[in-house]
């Protein structure tokens, strides 16, 4: 993982995308025993009718992990200070998912170093599916002299 | 109708294990492909614990409960219609397999839009290590829809 550095980090730089293989039923079996969401709504296509629903869905809590992988890609967690999504839209079977990031503004406080990201996943038609925000520590700028 | 008196109710402490079988099956879940999630010798020369919960299995601790939905139900949502809206996450202290994770669960807000069709509550969960540590904070929104 390349050092980032406050000072080389600029507004508008974009995060190295990341895009992950079709999300097939299989993905939302494994994950709904992963993660202890036994919703039926995300497994079971019976039920998920039943509901209403034309049939089961991604977890929102699978697209978010995969935005985590976007950032623990770009930087070591113990630097991710904080990181929130809104789930825009449903997320089908099917789908595939992008995650894509890009530096939006950069803090110091007290000696901290940080950048806020804004964040966006995409399904293979371009709609957005999540959207949200992080903010990560960066190594300070080198001291001059 | 919505019960806004359990707005700033806390509910008894859920003490939950960090199972590192768990970790290597969600890694599995999400495809990771980054090591220190799922194999302990390599989270180890990273300078963790063991193996490292990634940044939002939080979620997946406070699931660990017979009924994820029992606060939802007991502000008055109808469990199966709730869609989950927003999530967010402060870190301060890592969550690594064998570790010992003591959830407390606070709701925030409860409140309806247009006119009661949307239903929401808003919780917000502190987890402490066995270490007496502060782990994360994180802040979930659900929504009953009509």
């Amino acid at each position: 993982m390349k050092d980032l550095i406050f000072d080389q980090i600029a507004l508008g730089d974009a995060l190295p995308s990341l895009t992950k293989a079709p999300i097939t039923r299989t993905t939302l079996a494994y994950f709904c025993g992963a993660s202890n969401d036994h919703n039926p709504l995300h497994v079971d296509s019976d039920f998920a009718r039943a509901a209403g629903a034309d049939d089961v869905f991604v977890h929102g809590m699978l697209d978010m992990a995969y935005m985590g992988q976007l950032l623990t890609g770009w930087v070591s967690q113990r630097d991710i200070l904080s990181f929130g999504v809104k789930f825009g839209a449903i997320v089908y079977v099917g789908d595939t998912i992008t995650c894509r990031g890009e530096v939006v503004d950069k803090v110091e406080r007290e000696g901290v170093y940080a950048v806020k990201l804004k964040l966006r996943a995409v399904d293979q038609h371009g709609d957005l599916k999540l959207s949200g925000e992080a903010q990560v520590r960066v190594g300070a700028p080198a001291v001059a002299g | 109708m919505l019960d806004k008196t359990l707005i700033g109710k806390s509910f008894p402490p859920l003490l939950v294990d960090v199972d590192k079988w768990q970790l290597k099956f969600f890694a599995k879940a999400v495809s990771e492909e980054n090591p220190i999630y799922f194999d302990e010798q390599a989270a180890i020369a990273e300078g963790y614990r063991s193996i490292l919960a990634p940044p939002t299995y939080g979620v997946t601790l406070g699931c660990a409960v017979p009924d994820p939905f029992s606060r939802a139900k007991a502000v008055g949502l109808d469990a199966t219609k709730i869609l989950h809206t927003a999530q967010s996450f402060e870190y301060f202290e890592p969550i690594c397999g064998g570790d010992q994770i003591t959830l407390v669960a606070t709701i925030t807000d409860v409140f309806e839009k247009r006119g009661g069709a949307f239903k929401f509550m808003v919780e917000e969960t502190v987890a402490t290590n066995q270490l007496g540590q502060l782990t994360t904070r994180f802040r979930q929104t659900v929504v009953e829809r009509a």
